[in-house]
């Protein structure tokens, strides 16, 4: 079942990247509930780390050296199954059956699905987890990393930053936090809500090693990653703008699609868009 | 009278920092993890001695939580120790994504619990955690009498896989059991015999309640029976009906509140059965505690020899 890891090339990725955006929008509109933005706005994140960063087995999910990733903000956890779906840790048809009754799937992830790091969904725990993990893999002198990506918004939460503060400490420069910075949370604009800046001082004033991509960038993600693994004695913090709704018109940078599902029809025009730009990949 | 007062006086927090050591000592998969209170909590012998396996968070329960699960998923058997008010009071959250619902095999354990962080108030003072634990999947739940039983509850959380919560106390109280009482998870243990009421009870307090049972049957033989449970969860309602033997008349005793605790949870559990029970509950009744010494506390609020005694006695009258 599990699938050969395609020829490592941007455009090759870019392709995968919106077959996962297209894959997310099919499996929200058939559960009639879920997170779309987010989850389209980090489809190139998903696309690196699953495709070309992670070492992992999607035959032994629990294979003692393989790296971890951690979904803190478990909400966006359809293009998480997305991307383990398509290399190959479940079959594909589950996709159909996210968030109902008796599924492999849960609405927010579950380690019962395989190739699930933690349960995620209570915002900012994710962190505090990946922390643990690359602390006993450092304890165990692995050299697997571990990675974990967060919201914005989540960063509202206190323990993020008891976390970081942690991380620090130990200096696990074998984590990689990624943040999708979106600017929005569930109740608006993340300005609105809880302004985060400066998100960048913050964080390199916890003594992390911070980078900014545009988070839709196949070369700025992966080399993000390549500079990640040469910084040593610290953690390293991505801070990846992205746009939420990535890809489809209608969706992008709208508050409201953080938390709801398309219609059959909106569906049916998102895919035609998604399937435009990936045609276009292809022309170029 | 004069059988409790030769009694050695140790605390079950002591039990767990000794027996952690002795443990780690062969299983270099533990690792513990302190939020800023490692020498309250006992585990600063540990800290000294294994370095390498002592992770410092500071004063942030909710991180340690995430953290000791993030551990487990590593191999190591993570252990978290703080005071029962700030974990799993302060980061029940945690304690229920980060460990219980990913069943990480995680060793959860809670000192100053009941009324033991005495002066410090009742902020301090753990009153409500079997009601928020005992809600919990997955997890397991021991609440040893004594010393000597606290190093076999620290022992058997060891022994099995997955999230295992231990209450403990600050409190020098009075040692019960021996070193060669056996201690079983699940199990329950007849503490003093007796055939009319019996005191069902966990934790230290149930040292009180012996001693209020064994003046009692000096006067009334055979009337009152001691029951200890140092296990909360999973419960064995099956060895409870066995150890009470018939008995309808139950007092529960607990160093926490009266309400969601242990004394519910018997209630609960009774209630099911096709016999009926009358169950009085001795513990704390609902509200907060105040500062002063672990004795006066426990007088004040009925929860000591003396205020057991007399619910006993009222049962008695009221045949």
């Amino acid at each position: 079942m599990a699938k050969k890891l395609p020829a490592d090339n941007n455009d090759r990725l870019q392709k995968i990247a919106h077959d996962l955006r297209i894959t997310v929008i099919k499996s929200l509109e058939k559960a009639k509930s879920g997170h779309t933005a987010g989850s389209l706005g980090t489809a190139e994140i998903f696309t690196v780390l699953y495709f070309s960063e992670l070492k992992i087995d999607p035959k032994k999910p629990e294979k003692t050296s393989r790296d971890r990733f951690f979904l803190s903000n478990g909400h966006i956890c359809p293009i998480l199954y997305a991307a383990l779906s398509e290399r190959g840790f479940f079959d594909p048809s589950e996709m159909n059956r996210f968030r109902q009754i008796n599924s492999l799937l849960q609405g927010h992830p579950d380690r019962k699905t395989p190739g699930v790091e933690t349960a995620g969904g209570s915002l900012g725990q994710g962190i505090s987890v990946a922390v643990g993990t690359a602390l006993g893999l450092k304890m165990s002198k692995s050299d697997n990393r571990t990675y974990v990506m967060t919201s914005d918004g989540e960063l509202n939460e206190g323990q993020t930053w008891e976390a970081a503060m942690l991380a620090a400490k130990y200096k696990l420069d074998n984590l990689t936090w990624i943040i999708d910075r979106n600017l929005i949370q569930i109740g608006g604009f993340t300005k609105q809500v809880m302004p985060l800046e400066n998100l960048r001082d913050k964080i390199e004033s916890f003594n992390w090693y911070v980078l900014e991509i545009d988070g839709h960038s196949i070369d700025e993600i992966k080399s993000s990653f390549s500079m990640a693994k040469r910084i040593s004695k610290r953690p390293t913090a991505i801070i990846a703008h992205t746009v939420p709704g990535k890809g489809v018109s209608f969706m992008e940078d709208d508050p409201s699609w953080h938390g709801k599902p398309p219609s059959p029809k909106e569906a049916e025009k998102a895919i035609e868009e998604i399937k435009k730009l990936k045609k276009k990949i292809n022309e170029d | 009278m004069s059988k409790s007062t030769k009694r050695e006086l140790r605390s079950t927090r002591d039990a767990f920092g000794e027996t952690l050591l002795d443990l780690a000592k062969e299983n270099s998969k533990i690792v513990v993890i302190s939020a800023d209170l490692a020498e309250s909590t006992r585990i600063l012998p540990f800290a000294k001695k294994y370095p390498e396996r002592f992770i410092e968070v500071g004063v942030a329960e909710q991180n340690m939580a995430s953290v000791a699960a993030g551990l487990s998923f590593t191999g190591k058997i993570p252990v978290m120790a703080s005071f029962g008010v700030f974990s799993p009071g302060r980061n029940w959250d945690q304690i229920r994504v980060s460990i219980c619902y990913n069943d990480a095999n995680v060793k959860m354990f809670a000192t100053h619990t009941g009324l033991s962080a005495d002066r410090d108030g009742a902020t301090h003072q753990s009153l409500e955690d079997i009601a928020i634990m005992r809600a919990l999947p997955n997890v397991k739940i021991l609440s040893p009498c004594d010393f000597w039983e606290a190093k076999r509850a620290v022992k058997a959380a060891f022994e099995i896989e997955g999230p295992v919560y231990v209450r403990l106390s600050r409190a020098k109280t009075e040692v019960i059991t021996t070193p060669q009482h056996s201690f079983k998870i699940g199990k329950m243990r007849i503490m003093e015999k007796g055939e009319k009421i019996a005191l069902v009870g966990t934790g230290t307090i149930v040292s009180d309640g012996l001693n209020a049972a064994q003046e009692i049957n000096k006067k009334h033989p055979n009337t009152v029976r001691v029951i200890n449970c140092p296990t909360i969860k999973p419960f064995n309602i099956k060895d409870l009906l066995k150890s009470l033997g018939g008995i309808r008349k139950i007092i529960t005793i607990e160093e926490h509140q009266i309400d969601a605790g242990f004394g519910s949870l018997i209630c609960e559990m009774l209630s099911e059965e096709r016999e009926k029970y009358l169950i009085s509950r001795v513990g704390m009744n609902n509200e907060f505690g105040e500062s002063g010494s672990f004795e006066e506390l426990k007088k004040k609020y009925r929860m000591d020899k003396e205020g057991i005694k007399k619910i006993i006695l009222d049962k008695i009258k009221n045949e």
